[in-house]
């Protein structure tokens, strides 16, 4: 079957299998920053935005995304990197497997809720495993990147 | 990963009921969570996505949400607060994530009849009915009995009253499944006490609830929640064994009364 | 110290934050062939016959390879230094399966789904044999899981293998008989700890081809690269110079990847069809067919006297191998050599292990690698000693607490030269507030909050057998390439060996390039485990940095026609060291560095090599606070002090990222972590929904401080860091639900079921 949508603001035209799952549809068109860390839909590593909505690229179709607007962390990589200093400042990009995945949902949180504390924020981010750095520095990044986008702090 | 020959979007319900009929091996999409890690070779999906049926609507007398609302859609519901305080809310605000939730729909999990739902178990202690497609209209204890069949679970519709509810559940961590899931509602003076994940699939404790008064005293709560040990059955699974969810039966009940009171 | 001990960003953190295509699967080339694997269902059995005709002629099928097409040579796939001491346990393939999940055929094809399908058409048929599941049932259990011939070990390891009886030994010092009889008060317990999943985000995975002079080259997620090379020559029978390997970034080990899993497969269809191919293992494969922690029994036995005097400690270890003995001999060994020197003060100690073979998946090296099974067991025995004695669980600690300068018995008698561990103590001990929280607080009907504490140690690097080689060049615009084979898996070795690059080179880090692993091309390591990088491979780089430099001052001398004694080198330039501003003597190393590569230049490189005769043991006090729910069980983190001595942190971020993902791994371990077994040898929690590892929701506050001692055999007093810091949690949790509801916990996981039971037990 044939499906359009536009990717990172890029239109694509495609001849898919129906069966075809959506991270490994943007993997082959070369979205290689996307990962796979579970079979069983609950890691959240393959974490990209569906009309600007945090979905899970491991458990949707390509064949469901015919007129939609995806954007992975290539799309967004200014605003990537921006996040990702407080994160290099904390050294809690460890092994960094989970970061696309967890950068994609910080970035949908900073766009949903306004002031989080930090219950919501770990209650928004809870989907989001991390094997290596144990939360806690990731949970510092947020705070100061949070901050820092109020005006108040800077990554140091 | 399941297997799919074609991929269709619905234009109609009739369409989508005609499809789902036309073959065996058809089958109805809903968030794709569960059904991604089955392995079956099916013969067409149905994408319901276009047919409206992804809202929270207030009718008269009742709450309507649609087959492809999202988990998501449940946990930031004004309508539903409103309605029915945090109880659904709270039900699924443990499920795995918010991208997860963002993409599940109230259709699968309902449908699928999972014995450890916290939905399920939420929506029981309200007044909830299932909209089947051909299946007609009917309470969700008869559904949650009824044997599977082919059908399109259309909406749910809950009753609006002036319900005070409460959602316990006990996880062995904070996203996993429950290992005990209770939900408790009081409306006037007439009590609902729901029991998921025993870990057979959820039901009402409708003796223990009979034996509650409108403002029950310690003696008459303890002796609501020896009556649905009494009453109900509970087993062992990986999560926990039978003795200890008699156990948690106890004390979720006993804090889901003592909430509702407060 | 201008860079050392500074919070630098890692050198690769933009590229992993901003998702850049740099790991295993993503560099593969679109046209490998996929490679699967068809597993046994049966944890014992042997092929009796076996169709794979009708799949090897199914449409985009390249090969379906068997028991029957392997090379005959058994091997170890633990990543040890040769001889290794793991028995030669393992074909690629073999026609007796001892797990379920052991591998039973390779298929492999053109795309995913042929070769789903292809396997489906392979039919087999089992000779099934009753598994031996419980590792106290397994001596001289009537299966015998390791009948085979040729069977061999490099060592006499005390193996009788057809007794299920992998290996076995131990030691005694002083005469623990007399001084058990002499003690007040005696702790004789048991502790059992249960096999858990290293469970990295990325799973194991590796492609493989033949490049143009046919050489075989592994591209692979591993900790191990030399080692791989090793394992593969012998297992494929191949001489090792044919084989390249090289590691891309990869998404974590913990451990898991110090044993080869996934590297052979590939190799093998790569061989045999000339054809790239891949092979990715998905989570449930993950869980199944690789290495987990072992299983360890463990019966501690502690006397003192009635001042709490430590007279004697015996340790008797029971651990689980598993079907394979990776790390069988060597991680049971720290469940005694890392735990009972703590208490080397101790007038005797006694450590026995036995380790046994069952029809389990194979258990493996993970982060603290025995030493935290055997931590939890001690650390245990002696809060129960406190409680016993009617004393301060610290004050016991403190008043029995190994020394600097102390010959250390159990640690095969080295001696102590850095130890901060009292500090460790009394910082965590005021960090958290044992003076007002100790044992408990009652905060309501329901619940109670409680303090635990625990210590530990570990080592860094295995004595006299790991190796490090570094190779530092000064390239021609004054930067330096530093060669290293030590393997940067998310840990931040690329970064912290750079630092010290840095620091002996006096120049800013980015003039440093670090270069990935590739065995054709970087000196040959022992891999990242033991604790090794930092200090050993560490200490490789301090030398060869020292090396270059005398060569750099050498080189300015010929130019500048100078006697070379008296130069210097600050970083920037080459100079008269005795006369500053005397101009004609004085180089900079970018003029230097263009001059060399130019005509008859000389082109700078040192390289070095260490080990070491020590492993200084890192340190930490560990001190947990907890909330229970006296009516559910329900215990909640509230508080994570760890305090730790690992010598210098060469970067404080990311020795304290280690530490708090340590502590996270531990808790995890503590409360819910569990793989567990169904009757027939069927794991039961073989994906991340059933096999639940933490999520920022199940933990609370994490604080972690550095009370650093200086270990002088380190690079700039550094020892390690990766592994000491999964040790406390467990003993130390169990310590605290003592505190909160007097009940004794001894085996591993403390789920709120098992607490709640037991308090109900006890009432
Ligand atoms: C890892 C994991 C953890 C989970 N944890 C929890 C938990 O803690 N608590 C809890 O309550 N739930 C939990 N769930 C279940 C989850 O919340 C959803 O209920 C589940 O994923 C099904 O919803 P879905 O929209 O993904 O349905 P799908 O997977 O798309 O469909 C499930 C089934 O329902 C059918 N179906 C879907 N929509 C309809 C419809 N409108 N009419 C008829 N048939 C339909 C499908 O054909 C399919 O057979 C978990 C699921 C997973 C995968
Ligand atoms: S890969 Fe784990 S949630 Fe998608
Ligand atoms: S940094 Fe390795 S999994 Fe998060």
């Amino acid at each position: 079957m044939q499906i359009s949508c536009d990717i990172n603001g890029k239109a694509y035209t495609r001849h898919i299998e129906p069966d075809l799952v959506l991270i490994d549809f943007l993997r082959d068109l070369g979205f290689l920053s996307l990962k796979q860390g579970c079979d069983t839909t609950n890691c959240g590593l393959c974490t990209v935005w569906v009309d600007g909505t945090p979905r899970l690229s491991c458990a949707m179709l390509a064949a469901g995304i015919q007129g939609r607007q995806i954007t992975t962390i290539e799309g967004v990589e200014k605003e990537a990197a921006a996040f990702g200093q407080f994160l290099a400042a904390q050294g809690a990009d460890q092994c960094g497997f989970c970061s696309p995945g967890f950068i994609m949902n910080v970035l949908a949180m900073e766009r949903e809720l306004t002031d989080p504390s930090d219950d919501q924020i770990k209650h928004y981010l809870a989907g989001n495993l991390c094997r290596c750095t144990g939360y806690a520095g990731q949970m510092r990044a947020i705070t100061l990147y949070l901050g820092a986008r109020k005006g108040e702090l800077s990554c140091e | 990963m399941f297997g799919l020959k074609e991929y269709r979007v619905a234009q109609s319900l009739d369409q989508a009921d005609q499809l789902l009929h036309e073959h065996k091996n058809n089958v109805i999409l809903g968030g794709l969570l569960w059904m991604r890690m089955g392995r079956k070779n099916y013969h067409t999906g149905i994408d319901l996505s276009q047919l409206g049926l992804d809202r929270i609507l207030e009718t008269e007398e009742a709450i309507e949400i649609g087959c492809m609302t999202r988990l998501r859609q449940i946990e930031t519901s004004g309508i539903l607060d409103a309605c029915f305080g945090r109880v659904l809310a709270d039900a699924v605000s443990h499920i795995v994530g918010v991208q997860f939730r963002n993409a599940a729909t109230m259709g699968g999990s309902v449908f699928s009849r999972f014995s450890f739902s916290d939905v399920v178990t939420a929506l029981l202690a309200l007044e909830t009915h299932v909209h089947l497609y051909r299946g007609g209209i009917l309470p969700l204890e008869t559904f949650l009995e009824s044997s599977p069949q082919r059908d399109i679970l259309v909406k749910l519709s809950l009753k609006k009253k002036a319900w005070k509810t409460s959602y316990q559940s006990h996880r062995m961590t904070a996203t996993d499944f429950p290992v005990l899931a209770a939900a408790i509602s009081c409306c006037e003076d007439r009590w609902r006490i729901s029991l998921g994940a025993r870990p057979s699939r959820a039901k009402l404790a409708t003796k223990a609830a009979a034996l509650l008064p409108k403002k029950p005293d310690a003696a008459q709560i303890a002796a609501a929640c020896d009556q649905v040990v009494e009453e109900m059955s509970f087993g062992g699974n990986q999560r926990g064994t039978r003795e200890y969810r008699e156990i948690l039966a106890k004390v979720l009940v006993k804090r889901g009364v003592e909430a509702v009171c407060r | 110290m201008r860079i050392v001990n500074t919070a630098v960003p890692k050198v690769d953190a933009m590229a992993l934050v901003t998702g850049k295509p740099v790991y295993t699967d993503d560099l593969a080339p679109k046209n490998c062939l996929i490679v699967k694997l068809l597993r046994s269902p049966h944890a014992f059995a042997k092929i009796c016959d076996m169709d794979t005709a009708v799949a090897a002629q199914m449409p985009g099928i390249a090969c379906v390879i068997t028991h029957r097409d392997v090379p005959r040579h058994r091997f170890t796939m633990a990543g040890q230094s040769y001889p290794e001491p793991s028995p030669y346990d393992r074909l690629i393939l073999d026609q007796i399966v001892r797990y379920v999940g052991d591998p039973v055929a390779i298929v492999a094809g053109t795309t995913e789904k042929e070769v789903e399908k292809a396997m489906r058409e392979i039919t087999v048929s089992y000779e099934v044999f009753e598994p031996v599941l419980d590792p106290e049932k397994a001596l001289d259990h009537p299966s015998v899981i390791h009948p085979e011939k040729d069977w061999h070990v490099n060592f006499d390891i005390g193996s009788q293998v057809e007794r299920n009886l992998c290996c076995s030994g131990g030691f005694e010092s002083g005469d623990t008989g007399a001084e058990f009889s002499a003690s007040d008060v005696i702790v004789d317990e048991v502790y059992h700890v249960k096999a858990n999943s290293q469970a990295m985000m990325e799973t194991f995975r590796t492609y493989t081809y033949l490049d143009h002079n046919n050489r075989l080259t592994i591209v692979t997620s591993t900790q191990i690269p030399f080692h791989i090379r090793q394992i593969a020559a012998r297992a494929l029978g191949i001489p090792k110079q044919n084989i390249r390997v090289i590691k891309p970034r990869i998404g974590a080990g913990f451990g898991a990847k110090q044993t080869l899993i996934s590297e052979l497969f590939p190799a093998i269809v790569t061989l045999t069809t000339g054809k790239p191919a891949k092979i990715v293992f998905d989570r449930t494969e993950s869980f199944i067919g690789s290495t987990s922690r072992h299983e360890m029994i463990i019966r501690v036995k502690v006397g003192a006297d009635k001042e709490g005097k430590l007279l004697a400690i015996h340790l008797h270890t029971l651990s689980n191998t598993g079907a394979y003995g990776e790390h069988a001999p060597t991680t049971v060994g720290l469940s005694g050599h890392k735990t009972l020197p703590l208490y080397n003060k101790a007038k005797a100690c006694k450590f026995s292990y036995q380790v046994v073979y069952t029809n389990t998946m194979s258990a493996g090296a993970f982060r603290g690698y025995g030493a935290t099974q055997g931590t939890f067991a001690l650390e245990s025995a002696m809060n129960e000693l406190a409680a016993k004695l009617g004393m301060d669980p610290l004050t016991l600690r403190l008043k029995n607490l190994l020394e600097e300068g102390e010959i250390l018995t159990a640690y095969h008698g080295e001696k102590l030269n850095s130890c901060a561990l009292e500090a460790c103590i009394q910082k965590g001990r005021e960090m958290i507030g044992w003076e007002k929280k100790f044992p408990c607080v009652r905060i309501s009907d329901t619940k109670v909050r409680a303090v635990g504490a625990a210590i530990t140690m570990q080592g860094s690097s295995i004595p006299n057998i790991d190796m490090a080689a570094v190779e530092v060049r000064l390239q021609d615009d004054a930067y330096y390439t530093l060669m290293i084979g030590a393997t940067d898996m998310g840990t931040g070795c690329d970064t912290i060996l750079a630092q010290i690059a840095a620091e002996c080179l006096e120049c800013e880090l980015d003039k440093i390039i670090v270069s990935g692993v590739d065995t054709d091309h970087s000196p040959y390591d022992t891999g990242s485990y033991a604790s090794s990088t930092t200090f050993l491979t560490g200490m490789a780089v301090v030398k060869a940095c020292e090396r270059l430099k005398g060569k750099i001052i050498r080189a300015a001398g010929l130019r500048l026609k100078t006697d070379p004694a008296a130069l210097a080198f600050d970083g920037r330039a080459i100079f008269n060291d005795n006369e500053k501003d005397d101009e004609k003597n004085r180089i900079n190393l970018d003029d230097l560095a263009k001059s060399l590569v130019v005509g008859a230049g000389h082109c700078l490189s040192a390289t070095a090599s260490h080990s070491s005769p020590v492993s200084p043991p890192p340190f930490m006090a560990g001190f947990v606070e907890i909330e229970m729910d006296l009516e559910t069980g329900k215990t909640h983190v509230i508080d994570y002090v760890g305090v730790v001595d690992c010598g210098t942190p060469i970067n404080p971020n990311l020795a304290r990222l280690q530490t708090e993902g340590g502590i996270v791994q531990g808790i995890g371990m503590a409360l819910f972590e569990d793989i567990t077994y169904g009757k027939t040898g069927k794991m039961m929690n073989n994906s991340f929904m059933q096999y639940k590892i933490p999520s920022r929701l199940d933990l609370g506050e994490i604080r972690v401080a550095f009370q650093s001692s200086y270990e002088p055999a380190g690079p700039f007093g550094a020892k390690s860091i990766g592994e000491v810091v999964i040790n406390t949690p467990a003993p130390a949790i169990a310590h605290a639900i003592t505190n909160a509801c007097g009940i004794h916990l001894r085996t591993l996981p403390m789920t709120a079921e098992n607490i709640l039971m037991k308090i109900r037990e006890k009432q």
